[in-house]
């Protein structure tokens, strides 16, 4: 394991009286995907929602490539790399998939003060769209309108998204949610083929593929980080079994 | 050479072409270029509407950036109106009322007046959004109503229309006509360019679904800030032309009635197609020439109409052309939808008399035995006793207040 990529360092963050984030810390190392896993209102999205910066944390920092992002809103933050999936699907219903994928790009490939000429026959955007779609494969949907897919497919989409933003840094949150078992299945290999190279930090409760995928898993239990290490170690871990994987297996 | 059959061949292949929405808008355009030769054998009152349709169509196009592009419901648009039409008004009332001056006067005076109400609301959206444009728009009026050197509540009159290079070539009202068109068009083509741009790819994106924009890295503000510029700058020049036509500026081009009616004629003509707003503003324009006509309440007959349109037509007008052209529209169609409707429509209506029926009945029910009673038990003890007039109101009295506080009682212990 090389450097880390995110640090977060003493965040805390609470709801009226419900502390959902617990002075907690984390790495995540560049180039492993590293599954965060935890029961039902551990605070998984809402760690994911202060890692991508769609919400401020009460206190502590987070460190993104060595630089303090703490205070960066979201748009900043996918500007210096960090892209996102979420839990409940958010496309745009009435654009193409491609031009979904596009807007990606367009995001970090100039500026998108230009007024005149089409964005749709800029060819660049297109091509690098085309290819983010292929790498999840439904390039044969590019046409259809994104309102008009499947859910599965929709998780997919989410997925070319993100990956068109050529991010630094993946944050996938319960990218399997509300999936059938045979789109589960697409989305675990699809996972499984671009892992390598990206960087990934991926909430999911789905335990198969968490342990199909991640490099490293860190178990959260009220706010808090109680264990972090392989799969392996983890799934052996007394007191991850008696927080979390007793209740499930 | 082509031959004329070719060149005709040719043109109705390249009519073909166009999208449908090109095609609309181009029959639009035609019937407008054409008015003037109308006006010819109608009288010229044609052409004074048709100049009227045809700035408010400017005025409503620019606010459907707003509202269709931008997802941005303006209820102060009208303030551009009649910040475009002072800026030019003052400074032909002080001798300065040349094109070279007014117009950039009025179009930047917007687009500062934009910029600097904008950088506020446009950080708020839905309801507060309203509500912030709205009193933006209410203080621009109020503002104008007590510009005492410029006529104040009475308004502005113009010395003349704006000079185009020491001419008064404006002043035939073809040649305004044809002005007031060329901007619509430049307008009309210029948004079209800028919704497909990167830039409005972005703006319908924002509109479309915020969160997932910003998760790819496009902050929402400096989109909808340029865009409610641009959109005030576009008003501008509609307020600059509305001026010029009747040569006088008053504040109620800024009321905020003036904005509804922008709002109105945006959906009306159908927010989402470029040419709706255009047909909007036209059909409004036009109702109110003849319905006015019929009555002096006209607007008791343009509300309902409205109404059956919203709950009818979806999409406005460009909604129902679009519907009619997908053929969902056929006359069979139309009368099991709106029977449905209907049927809808009216079992809530049924049902609501039905449940005020039966409240009426069960709260009316208690109520006319209890006073019969009181009445039966009055007229007892007046026979019984032979009370003096003052005895009996002040019984009549104690029985009303006791039936009453006991009807409270009963209802405040359910």
């Amino acid at each position: 394991m090389t450097r880390a990529v995110l640090r977060l360092h003493g965040i805390e963050k609470s709801f009226a009286a419900l502390k959902v984030t617990d002075c907690l810390n984390l790495e995540v190392f560049e180039g492993e995907t590293h599954a965060i896993i935890g029961p039902n209102g551990a605070g998984k999205t809402t760690l994911i929602h202060q890692m991508s910066g769609a919400l401020a944390p009460d206190a502590g920092r987070i460190y993104f490539d060595g630089r303090d992002v703490t205070d960066l809103p979201m748009p900043a933050r996918a500007h210096l790399g960090l892209a996102r999936t979420f839990q409940i699907t958010h496309v745009l219903p009435s654009f193409t998939v491609l031009e979904n994928v596009a807007l990606a790009v367009q995001a970090r490939s100039g500026s998108s003060f230009r007024f005149w000429r089409a964005a749709a026959a800029e060819a660049p955007l297109n091509v690098a769209a085309m290819a983010a779609l292929d790498a999840v494969g439904i390039t044969a949907r590019a046409e259809i309108l994104a309102g008009a897919l499947s859910h599965g497919e929709k998780r997919l989409l989410e997925i070319a998204i993100a990956l068109a933003q050529a991010p630094r840094l993946l944050l996938l949150d319960e990218p399997m949610a509300g999936a059938g078992a045979q789109e589960t299945q697409r989305l675990v290999e699809t996972l499984g083929r671009v892992r390598r190279r990206y960087t990934i930090v991926l909430v999911e409760h789905d335990m198969q593929a968490v342990f199909a995928l991640a490099d490293r898993v860190s178990v959260l239990v009220e706010g808090r980080i109680i264990a972090t290490d392989t799969p392996q170690a983890v799934r052996n871990d007394a007191a991850v079994r008696a927080a979390y994987l007793g209740d499930a297996a | 050479m082509l031959a004329p059959a070719r060149i005709a061949s040719r043109a109705a292949a390249q009519w073909q072409a166009l999208l449908f929405e090109e095609r609309v808008a181009a029959g639009l355009f035609l019937a407008m270029v054409l008015l003037p030769v109308g006006a010819q054998v109608l009288g010229g009152y044609l052409l004074f509407v048709g100049e009227r349709a045809v700035i408010l169509a400017i005025a409503a196009l620019s606010l459907e950036l707003l509202i269709g592009v931008g997802g941005l419901i303006s209820f102060g648009h009208a303030a551009f109106l009649g910040i475009g039409a002072y800026a030019a008004g003052i400074l032909a009332s002080h001798g300065y009322g040349t094109l070279i001056l007014a117009l950039p006067a009025a179009v930047l005076g917007c687009a500062l007046f934009a910029l600097l109400t904008g950088s506020i609301a446009v950080r708020t959206r839905g309801v507060y959004f309203i509500m912030i444009t709205l009193a933006f728009g209410q203080m621009a009026f109020f503002v104008a109503t007590s510009l005492a050197p410029y006529g104040g509540d009475d308004g502005l009159t113009w010395p003349t229309r704006t000079l185009i290079f020491g001419t008064h070539v404006l002043k035939s009202e073809t040649v305004f006509y044809y002005v007031a068109l060329a901007c619509l068009g430049g307008v009309y083509v210029l948004m079209g360019r800028l919704v497909a741009s990167r830039f409005g790819r972005a703006l319908r994106g924002l509109t479309d679904n915020q969160r997932r924009m910003e998760a790819i890295g496009f902050a929402p503000y400096p989109y909808r800030l340029a865009a409610y510029v641009m959109a005030g700058a576009a008003c501008g020049l509609a307020g600059f032309l509305l001026g010029n036509q009747v040569e006088f500026v008053s504040p109620a081009y800024m009321h905020w009635q003036r904005s509804g009616e922008l709002i109105l004629m945006v959906l009306l003509g159908g927010s989402g197609t470029r040419y709706g707003p255009i047909v909007g503003a036209m059909t409004y324009l036009l109702l109110e020439e003849t319905l006015a006509r019929l009555t002096e309440h006209w607007k008791v007959i343009l509300g309902p109409l409205l109404v059956v349109l919203v709950l009818f037509g979806r999409g406005g007008i460009a909604g129902i052309i679009e519907r009619w052209r997908l053929g969902e529209l056929s006359l069979a169609r139309l009368w099991v939808a709106s029977a449905a409707t209907a049927r809808i429509q009216g079992g809530r209506l049924l049902r609501g008399l039905r449940w005020t029926k039966a409240m009426a009945a069960r709260a009316l029910g208690r109520a006319i035995p209890r006073l019969k009673a009181s009445a039966a038990d009055f007229s007892t003890r007046w026979r019984r006793c032979n009370m003096t007039v003052g005895e009996a109101v002040v019984s009549l009295v104690l029985v009303v207040d006791r039936s009453i506080s006991g009807a409270i009682a009963r209802w405040r212990r359910r």
